[in-house]
């Protein structure tokens, strides 16, 4: 059974030859995240730099190392120093990397921000010790953004495949026991034990079983998977041939959504490159285990990631879900058993098979084992994939490993879940994120997103905005979520819009049972999650918009009424212009008024009035706010390409 | 497209599948990748060739968001509406694009130059809020950047050709 051995010998010399190249190599961060933030840029214009001066030089295309907030990443090899990471490497810096740390002995401490090497340089700590990921353990994710994706070396050399083999070698049971024994639940919500669904399938007589990736991660806030995919898509795969040596499938099918085009690309190189190892196929290496991939593309329906509704859109019907009993593990995929499991679930059983279930279950707490990958996103200072053990808290998460809310300001809540979570309040954030505390706080795990919240967040408009998703969404079979989601969002606008009636908020709690009890498939009974959770945890923000028509967020714009104030405005007619209703008045250097019978309470006013005025000002119900007046450091760059950076105000966003 | 020039390019499309009824949605998305939308005729020629009904076809393909039945704009704009790109001012976003092009999300300009969509998450949550631009990410967005982006795009306000 050392069949890949030969492979193995090449893929470690070559990653060698990589680890000790005489010519520098620079990794560059060429996820979606990092082409988003200007990582092509970055490498055409290293290009460049490199052919004009005649240098030898090696670029790599890697995935996302995770400090998404820090984009584009460029790790530079220079050949006899430690690897360093950079962050936000524009063109610029690349170049002046390129001349002062490779060609000559200063390491742009600058923009670095760690050493990936143990040896010492001066003045740059070790990358495991910046901020961002010295709480985090890097498991699942320990390949990302240090290989090339693409190249199924990188993997085999880092012992990839070995998991596999030792799956063939001790077989489906063996299998099974060891999966049970590591305790993992499954990634995608819900959170049930994975060896558990296998043993239902494999009990179920068949002449046929089928393997479902779910890679539909349609959870806005969420991306984990697709990072995970885009930087080392081979962990999935042989997740997938583990699952399916342990449960006898012979055909396995990847549900991707076409939102993620890249990973989808990255996944086809890689299943040519099995096929090429004969990883795929009829009797693998005369092991008798066949098995083969297929990649069905979504095509934009969020409820697709529910398990019959997937196996409604592979089947190329309409993506709706079907009662369980028969779940899926007894009756699937034309009619045959079939287990369907998450791209996370799928790139943890390598790591059990590799190390062993003992290994596994070590990090974790009793009931929820092992390591999560979390999309940590929305008003936090640092952003991005992060990866710790569960039971870590979420004050962990959002404060150490992500610095806080953005722009110092204080965090309000943290939205777990996507659609089918919660907001859990900020006096909560000593939470252990396992699957029964958040589950307890009235949340979920969920496929992993994390959007962090702060007090320019209103916990109505929030509401509204994932019951507006999930109404949507629904497919419309059964009516508790056809009509019920948008009874809901009915009442959500009315509050939102300050004309709540004061027995609303009982209505849209009976509602929200009614939704949640009467549901066909998950998408239903998990949509009111956003709503009574910030009911739970901001009831008296509720009461304020319809008691006071008070939005303290300043966000639900009918609550909210434009002003400018007289003794700050110059009067330079910048609002003037921009104004799409025409609704300012008044002449250059004598102060501008807003009539409010034309204004349509936009705030392109308040976005333009320039810092230094700050003229323009809000009022909701009681309250008033003004925006801080700034001194102008340096000019205001209006460039589309940018993307944020913490010292930018965010103020001006609502 | 005509009916036999449609037929010709279903059957073009449908050589490369097995005549499996699961294919049927990747065979929709390539009609739309090589002809930018799915028109009657092609829907017609595809119920034709492959003994689904057309009936069945519409049903299938109007449930999934990806699919249109209209010819795209020249530069099509997708404002992500994922909830970091929401809590960072999404929904301001495509306002403003709203206001700018004069089209609601979903509907494309008297000129066909523009077309406005919602997604609902892309998956760039790290650097919200983001929009599309013919498919390429633009992150960091903000509303003043909306008007520079629409006139590099060769948006004039007015009406009138930049």
């Amino acid at each position: 059974m050392r069949f890949l051995d030969a492979a193995y010998a090449a893929a470690r010399a070559r990653w060698q030859a990589l680890e000790t190249s005489p010519i520098p190599v620079f990794f560059v961060g060429a996820a979606t995240c990092g082409r988003a933030a200007g990582a092509g840029e970055t490498i055409e214009r290293l290009r460049g730099e490199l052919q004009a001066r005649s240098l030898e030089a090696q670029i790599i295309e890697t995935g996302c190392l995770g400090p998404c907030s820090l984009e584009p990443l460029m790790v530079v090899h220079k050949p006899g120093a430690p690897r360093i990471c950079f962050g936000t490497v524009g063109p610029n810096e690349a170049v002046q990397i390129l001349r002062r740390h490779v060609l000559g002995d200063d390491p742009c401490a600058e923009w670095a921000l760690g050493r990936l090497d143990p040896d010492s340089l001066d003045g740059i700590g070790a990358f495991a010790d910046h901020p961002m990921m010295r709480g985090q353990v890097r498991r699942v994710l320990k390949n990302c953004g240090l290989i090339d994706p693409e190249n199924v070396d990188h993997y085999l050399a880092r012992d990839g495949y070995r998991g596999f083999l030792r799956a063939l070698e001790i077989g489906g049971d063996e299998v099974v026991d060891a999966v049970r024994r590591a305790g993992i639940r499954g990634r995608g919500g819900a959170g049930f034990p994975t060896w558990r669904k296998w043993a239902t399938c494999r009990e179920t007589p068949a002449d046929q079983r089928y393997l479902i990736c779910n890679a539909d991660e349609g959870d806005p806030g969420a991306f984990m998977n697709r990072s995970l995919i885009e930087g080392d898509p081979h962990a999935v795969l042989e997740g997938m041939l583990i699952a399916a040596v342990a449960l006898g499938a012979t055909q396995g099918y990847i549900y991707c959504r076409a939102e993620y085009p890249l990973a989808i690309a990255r996944l086809k190189v890689a299943i040519a490159h099995m096929r090429a190892l004969e990883l795929l196929g009829d009797n693998i290496q005369d092991s008798g285990f066949s098995f083969d991939i297929e990649i069905k593309k979504g095509a934009g329906a969020f409820v697709c990631g529910e398990e019959t509704a997937l196996i409604a859109s592979i089947e190329g019907r309409r993506g709706m879900p079907q009662p369980r009993p028969p779940f899926p593990a007894v009756s699937g995929l034309w009619g045959k058993p079939t287990i369907i499991q998450n791209v996370e679930t799928l790139a943890n059983l390598p790591l059990i098979l590799r190390h062993g279930p003992e290994w596994y279950a070590e990090m974790g707490t009793a009931s929820s084992k092992g390591t999560r990958t979390f999309a940590l996103a929305g008003k936090v200072k640092r952003t991005g994939l992060i990866e710790v053990p569960l039971g870590t808290t979420l004050r962990q998460i959002v404060e150490e490993i992500g610095g806080g809310g953005s722009d110092g300001k204080p965090i309000k809540a943290v939205q777990t879940g996507g659609p089918s979570g919660g907001c859990i309040a900020a006096d909560k954030l000593d939470l252990p994120v396992d699957y029964e505390s958040l589950a307890q706080a009235g949340s979920i795990m969920g496929s992993g997103g994390m959007v962090v919240l702060d007090e320019d967040t209103c916990a109505v408009d929030l509401a509204k905005y994932f019951i507006s998703f999930t109404q949507n969404e629904s497919c419309g079979k059964c009516p508790p979520c056809r009509v019920g989601t948008r009874a809901m969002l009915y009442l959500l606008e009315r509050i939102a819009a300050g004309e709540g009636q004061p027995d609303d908020l009982q209505r849209l709690e009976d509602l929200a049972v009614t939704v949640a009890r009467g549901s066909l498939c998950g998408l239903g009974q998990t949509a009111p999650n956003p709503v009574l959770t910030t009911l739970r945890y901001f009831r008296q923000e509720y009461h304020d918009h319809v008691e006071k028509q008070q939005c303290a967020a300043f966000v639900c714009r009918p609550l909210l009424r434009h002003q400018i104030d007289a003794e700050r405005c110059p009067g330079c007619t910048a609002c003037i212009k921009v104004c799409p209703a025409e609704a300012i008045t008044g002449l250059r250097g004598t102060p501008h008024v807003i009539n409010q019978e034309a204004c349509s309470q936009c705030g392109s006013c308040l976005s333009v009035c320039p810092p230094i005025y700050a003229a323009v000002y809000r009022t909701s119900g009681e309250l008033t706010r003004f925006e801080e007046r700034k001194r102008k450091a340096g000019a205001v760059v209006a460039d589309a390409l940018r993307p944020a950076t913490e010292s930018e105000d965010p103020e001006q966003w609502n | 497209m005509r009916g036999i020039e449609a037929a010709s390019a279903v059957a073009e499309i449908l050589s490369s599948y097995l005549p499996r009824r699961d294919n049927l949605i990747a065979v929709l998305q390539e009609i739309q990748d090589r002809h930018g939308y799915l028109s009657d005729d092609v829907l017609r020629a595809l119920a034709g060739a492959s003994g689904i009904s057309e009936n069945e076809i519409y049903g299938v393909a109007t449930f999934y968001a990806q699919f249109r039945f209209q010819p795209p704009a020249d530069h099509t704009i997708h404002v992500c509406q994922g909830t970091a790109c929401h809590v960072r001012g999404a929904h301001r976003l495509l306002h403003d694009f709203e206001e700018r092009l004069n089209i609601k999300a979903g509907e494309i300009t008297a000129d066909q130059k523009f077309g406005l969509e919602r997604v609902a998450c892309v998956g760039c949550c790290a650097l919200a809020p983001v929009v599309l631009v013919n498919g390429t990410v633009r992150a960091g967005m903000k509303p003043k950047s909306v008007r520079g982006l629409l006139s590099q795009l060769g948006h004039a306000p007015n009406g009138t050709e930049a």
